[in-house]
């Protein structure tokens, strides 16, 4: 039996051989996308496509481990938090060097996160540098409060950087390893700072070499990169744009390119069958989500109504016809995948007999009373519903078995994002969704649903338990004790039906068969420091 | 002829002047910004706010529309919202790439489209008149992206004789001069870079010379038709001149007025309309850029390139003018 057993382990040691093939250092990888980045400084940028380039360029003081968000040491090799929550000392990498051949140090931290202050204060070791003016909105720095959390940075030694906070916030740390915080090298950025985001240098794996614009981003290996461990194993890395779904599949059929990022869903079972292709899944870090105007009555104090509706949706034949089995059904409103989920909970079934009765003690028997109410659905694709209006649609069919009797109604995207905001009066029901930042609850459950905490929160649901629950778990440094937290702020809103999730989507990527160790992130990030050719 | 030329170009400031004056109050009258499309679903009222006032859009109208046209007089189109580059810059990029696939479809276009229309004109009712007719619908009505797809399915996938999409295959390395790769590669005497944008100049130029070539075909053969049936050519063929010289010499002259014309105005569609080529060949052009622009609201790229898109289309308007009189000396030009 054990010779059986050794000869076994020796023969899939001899076949597996794209399992334990050792990564082979060469060769150009080329990502084929649907469209170029705008622009490569990580601090001004918004979109998906500029990140996976900077994600390649930049690195930042903390780091996501490969296909989670939890937390890794980056730049910074250690970091102390102060018994108040309200100083983090990080402890700084030694032997760095920006592409430009320049030292990693405390100075360049304190400027590059410096730059996106408000007020800048700053300290620098020794000379130091001048930190221009900003020509540009900080948007990420904006939107995740930062000024409002950091009051001060300074560098206490040449490895050593103290950020000073200015209120307990326990997703800091995790902030600090999204793309917006990545550490720029000062003297690139100063040489020409208009332009550092055509020419950015920074300490990570690969260097920028050239940019067509609208076609491709060269990048090429960093000889001199700190990590000796692992990659980077390409000597050029080319990210082309190309924006027809089917043509870049096709490119990826005959070879040109490497990956095909967002293919059309109907390409995914031909690429199952192609034998110099292989697909790469990961469950996305969003979710896209059904609520209610909860400015406005019936639907503000009526809580049976809300079940009614949660009860009548088949979120299965969603994500089975429209997500084309790209998704999953949503039971919390936060990703699975994400610390402080709360299994228990086991989601709004679909039980059509249910959501009558409901209605009924909502005072609305056979929808009676409540006339005809909108849907508002979004007129384009979203990383986390891939059509809006279809999804609408199927709801709207789902509430007609009720006696609901619902219309669509949409606008175009800026439009429906700035109506939505206003809570109008013609909104009973709205569909939206989110992309996770950080892989911290905080980042969905707080700027998703906490109403109270600020009227531009867009599902406006205000509960008083449900707030002191977000407010108690972003002032708690401890992650166990804040898992607790998160786990019981789920229960609320769903007890109290404060939303209504309908699902995670998945993405899945194809790639050529010689592809090694490519992994998606999900952030969305894409780090090809580690993949390589077999 | 130079007066007239000068009088013309005087004629552009005023066009030009409309021009902006639409655009610029038209796009403030969409709706949607692009602050809030820039910021999507995380758009908070006071980020908005920060992001407007940066961008200059929390100015009144027409204050943004004084500093627009202060900014024209210097010749500066401005910066773009989302890139943070020169207008002009992102223009000079793109263009020679929307030039070159356009030039490359025009001269398909016209070297088929007149050939056919003179052979189903002297042929009129026969099965060839009948036949090119229908290609000539056909082409007309064939959807774009559907034929770019087929073809790319045909030449490259199946086959493997043509790329699939771009201007250069991304290993080839090419010292960029004037941004148009064929003449590049001939200037730095890259001939490898010089057979390789070719190859990849070939499916989109063909894709993008279809309704043209169908639009001049036609418009070449009822002109020609009706050349044909004047009293000039009876008495040229009455004086035993043959077939090919009376078509070739005589009726084709006169028959072309209206086809250059035709040719003319295609060729300034080519130039801002080859939005869908550009997208399915991924094509780093003007067409496909607009409208992104478009799309995201970037009025910076919306206005400049309008301004410089009317110029290129008035002057070619005026390259046609001067072109009668060469073609047919009757016609002066005062």
């Amino acid at each position: 039996m054990k010779k059986i057993g050794i000869f076994l382990t020796l023969f899939m040691f001899l076949f597996s051989g794209s399992v334990l093939a050792a990564p082979k250092a060469g060769g150009t990888f080329v990502f084929g996308r649907g469209g170029d980045s705008v622009g490569l400084d990580p601090a001004y940028e918004t979109d998906g496509n500029s990140f996976m380039v900077c994600d390649n360029i930049f690195e930042a003081l903390v780091s996501y481990k490969d296909e989670s968000t939890a937390l890794e040491p980056g730049l910074a090799e250690s970091w102390d938090i102060a018994a108040d929550g309200l100083t983090y000392t990080f402890h700084l990498r030694k032997g760095v060097k920006f592409h430009d051949g320049t030292p990693f140090n405390a100075n360049a931290v304190v400027f590059s996160i410096g730059r996106m202050m408000k007020e800048k204060n700053v300290k620098f070791v020794g000379k130091g540098f001048d930190i221009p003016k900003q020509d540009r909105t900080p948007e990420y720095w904006v939107s995740m409060e930062m000024d409002t959390t950091i009051g001060s940075i300074e560098a206490t030694g040449e490895y050593t950087v103290v950020f000073k906070l200015k209120r307990v916030e326990a997703p800091f740390l995790a902030n600090m390893g999204m793309d917006f915080a990545d550490i720029i090298s000062p003297t690139a950025f100063l040489s020409n700072p208009k332009e550092f985001l055509r020419q950015p240098v920074g300490t990570g794996p690969f260097k920028f070499v050239s940019w067509v614009k609208d076609d491709k981003i060269v990048l090429e290996k960093f000889k001199e990169y700190w990590d000796k461990t692992g990659g980077p194993y390409f000597d050029k890395v080319i990210f082309r744009a190309i924006p027809e779904n089917s043509v870049r599949f096709l490119e990826l059929k005959t070879g040109s390119i490497n990956v095909c990022q967002f293919p059309n869903p109907a390409d995914i079972p031909l690429a199952k069958k192609d034998k110099n292709l292989q697909l790469i899944a990961q469950p996305g870090m969003n979710v896209g989500y059904l609520s209610f105007n909860h400015t406005k009555e019936p639907w503000k104090s009526n809580l049976h109504l809300r079940k009614a509706i949660a009860h009548a949706l088949n979120r299965q034949a969603i994500v089975d016809n429209i997500y084309q089995g790209m998704g999953q059904i949503a039971k919390n409103p936060i990703p699975p995948t994400m610390w402080g989920y709360n299994k228990s909970i086991p989601g709004y079934a679909f039980d059509v007999e249910l959501a009558k009765q409901e209605l009924e003690k909502a005072g609305f028997k056979d929808g009676k009373g409540l006339g005809e109410i909108t849907l508002w659905s979004m007129p384009v694709p979203r990383p986390y519903n891939p059509e809006g209006l279809k999804v609408g649609v199927a709801m709207i069919s789902n509430l007609a078995k009720i006696g609901i009797k619902a219309r669509i109604v949409s606008y175009d995207w800026g439009t429906y994002l700035k109506k939505q905001r206003e809570q109008p009066d013609d909104m009973d029901l709205f569909q939206l969704g989110w992309t996770g930042d950080n892989g911290d609850p905080d980042n969905f459950l707080a700027v998703l649903f906490d109403g109270l905490a600020s009227p531009s929160i867009r599902t406006q649901w205000h509960n008083q338990e449900y707030h002191n629950l977000i407010v108690k778990g972003k002032t708690t440094i401890d992650q166990a004790e804040r898992t607790k937290i998160y786990e019981k702020a789920l229960q609320v809103i769903f007890d109290q039906v404060g939303t209504i999730p309908i699902a995670h989507s998945t993405v899945i990527w194809p790639t050529t068969k010689n592809v090694m160790n490519f992994k998606l992130h999900p952030t969305g990030s894409v780090r090809l420091k580690n993949v390589s050719f077999k | 002829m130079l007066a007239y030329i000068i009088r013309r170009i005087f004629i552009l400031v005023p066009t030009l002047l409309g021009v902006s004056l639409i655009v610029f109050f038209m796009l403030r009258l969409t709706p949607g910004d692009p602050a809030e499309l820039m910021l999507g679903e995380r758009a908070t009222e006071e980020s908005l706010h920060q992001v407007r006032e940066h961008l200059g859009l929390n100015e009144p109208l027409h204050v943004q529309y004084g500093m627009f046209m202060k900014r024209l007089m210097k010749g500066d189109l401005g910066e773009t919202i989302f890139t943070r580059q020169k207008v002009w810059t992102e223009i000079k990029h793109r263009f020679p790439a929307t030039l070159e696939l356009s030039v490359c479809a025009l001269f398909i276009s016209c070297f088929v489209g007149i050939i056919l229309g003179i052979i189903s004109a002297t042929k009129q009712y026969s099965v060839f008149d009948y036949l090119s007719m229908l290609g000539a619908l056909t082409g007309v009505s064939m959807p774009i992206f559907w034929l770019g797809l087929v073809l790319m399915l045909i030449f490259s996938v199946n086959l493997g004789w043509l790329p699939i999409s771009g201007r250069l295959s991304v290993l080839i390395d090419l010292e960029v001069v004037t941004n148009f790769y064929v003449l590049d590669s001939i200037i730095t005497k890259n001939w490898v870079a010089l057979k390789d944008s070719i190859w990849h100049l070939i499916m989109p130029a063909v894709t993008l010379s279809t309704i043209p070539t169908a639009i001049i075909a036609r418009m070449t053969r009822s002109s020609m038709l009706e050349v044909l049936k004047q009293d000039y050519i009876k008495t040229a063929m009455a004086k035993g001149l043959s077939k090919f010289k009376v078509v070739y010499k005589h009726a084709l002259r006169n028959a072309l007025i209206p086809v250059v014309t035709t040719i003319g105005l295609q060729f300034g569609v080519l130039l801002c309309g080859a939005i869908l080529t550009e997208t399915i060949f991924a094509w780093p052009g003007v067409g496909k850029w607009m409208y992104d622009a478009v799309m995201q609201r970037d009025y910076m790229v919306i206005q400049g390139g309008t301004l410089i898109i009317a110029t290129i289309f008035i002057m070619i308007n005026l390259f046609v003018d001067l072109l009668y009189a060469v073609i047919n000396p009757k016609i002066s030009i005062k």
